[in-house]
């Protein structure tokens, strides 16, 4: 680890697990729930969010300096919401059919309270590659819960991960569905993703006593 | 009844929080006592009735292909729709800081119940969620665009409602230590929305299935390529003549 010290380690390393911006800092919890029912989709938004939030966090942290405080909601929302653009363009040229998925969701990154929380609490008052190495480490911690989250909906929704299916073929009755294994559709309807996190929140804080709340 | 279907379907079965999750971060956040709840919800209800329909306006005449008409001819066929987000956003934040400002100069006493939560509502993503999703879903009117506003913020005041009211409750029941708190909050907030499920075949009598936006979206850009490949082909059929 050269190019890292440890403390830029940290930064990275703390939000994947015990400072997770979903399950605990409870940030962006809007975006993940709503477009994990593909695991493929979960994957996109992720990297999405990878790029707004390490761009984004190094841009404000420039600027930190001469942007006034009263005003600074406005310019952070400007940044991000041109930032979002870009990502949204990008998507309609190269991924159609997904830009289509995850419809309205990409836009609503801009409002994504992790990006607004982390240029808030992290970007304004540090410099730009502490920032970035906290973008990327909320970022990565972010689309973690939602690969989680994707991977449970998708393989027990529609036996599937990726669109590829894994578990045999429903109507041929191959794989597991040889011995009377059946889809459960309610996976992929909006409640589960919520009853699903709030799963990963149980096993998370179950390991992690510290992260109990009373 | 136009107008009546949208305003229970916006309330009931397209709930902000239980069908497509906006506002979550507030949602779970401002949640701990009803007081504040009722405060926030009716704040975002009076944001909503604003910022919609005036996005709906913008969306009109300056942003859909076409929309710049009434400019001249020779604008008719521009399209600034990728300029919506940045748009969108300017005129919500815009908006919150003056609605803060008025209601200030105006009336201290609403101030003091609705002006703490103005600030945070320019970040709620139901705010910007229901300007998009007004955009999404084509509404034709001016009228209609207030009134999905309206009541999209109603169901989301309904919903904050509930869980403020049940999380003041089980507060005295025995959760398991691990889900106390944000676990527990998530579990029941899913099981609501199983339960607002079944509002689903309420205007349609549950016998008629809409089609899905993207599938709809899709068939028409098929229907254009094809368009443009047979004006191709005929081309191609004029040189070689």
């Amino acid at each position: 680890m050269g190019l890292l010290s440890k403390k830029d380690t940290k930064l990275i390393t703390d939000p994947l697990a015990d400072n997770n911006p979903i399950t605990i800092q409870v940030l962006g919890i809007c975006s993940a729930l709503a477009i994990t029912a593909e695991l493929k989709a979960s994957l996109v938004m992720g990297i999405a969010v990878l790029f707004v939030l390490g761009v984004g966090n190094v841009v404000i942290s420039l600027m930190r300096n001469i942007i006034p405080s009263k005003i600074r909601i406005i310019v952070q929302l400007i940044v991000v919401a041109a930032l979002v653009i870009i990502v949204d363009q990008v998507l309609k040229a190269f991924a159609y059919e997904l830009s289509k998925t995850l419809a309205v969701f990409v836009g609503l990154i801009i409002t994504n309270c992790i990006i607004m929380g982390r240029f808030e609490a992290f970007a304004l008052g540090n410099g730009p590659w502490k920032s970035f190495l906290d973008g990327i480490g909320n970022a990565l911690g972010y689309a973690v819960i939602l690969l989680i989250v994707g991977f449970f909906r998708e393989l027990l929704g529609s036996g599937t991960l990726f669109g590829i299916p894994v578990l045999g073929d429903p109507i041929e009755k191959t794989g597991v569905y040889a011995i009377g294994y059946e889809n459960n559709g309610f996976m992929l309807m909006p409640p589960m993703a919520l009853i699903v996190v709030g799963l990963i929140i149980w096993v998370q804080r179950s390991r992690n006593k510290a992260l109990i709340e009373d | 009844m136009e107008h009546v279907e949208l305003f229970f379907k916006s309330i009931f079965i397209d709930n902000m929080v239980f069908a497509v999750f906006l506002g979550m971060c507030s949602y779970l956040a401002v949640s701990k006592k009803v007081a504040t709840a009722v405060g926030l919800g009716a704040a975002v209800i009076f944001v909503l009735a604003i910022t919609v329909p005036l996005n709906w306006l913008l969306d009109q005449y300056l942003l859909q292909q076409g929309a710049l008409s009434w400019l001249g001819e020779e604008y008719a066929d521009y399209d600034l729709s990728f300029l919506s987000f940045i748009m969108f956003i300017a005129t919500i934040a815009t908006m919150v800081q003056l609605v803060e400002i008025v209601v200030e100069k105006f009336s201290p006493s609403l101030y003091n119940s609705l002006g703490i939560f103005l600030p945070l509502i320019a970040v709620n993503c139901a705010i910007l969620g229901g300007s998009l999703f007004m955009q999404a879903r084509e509404i034709e009117t001016l009228g209609l665009a207030f009134n999905y506003g309206v009541s999209s913020g109603i169901g989301w005041f309904l919903a904050i409602l509930a869980i403020a009211a049940i999380r003041e409750k089980i507060r005295y029941s025995n959760v398991p230590a691990p889900l106390r708190g944000l676990g527990i909050t998530f579990i029941i907030t899913g099981l609501m929305g199983i339960g607002f499920l079944s509002f689903g075949g309420m205007l349609t009598g549950g016998d008629e299935e809409e089609k899905p936006a993207t599938e709809t979206a899709i068939e028409l850009d098929k229907q254009e390529i094809e368009k443009e490949a047979k004006k191709l082909a005929d081309n191609t059929k004029i040189i070689i003549e």
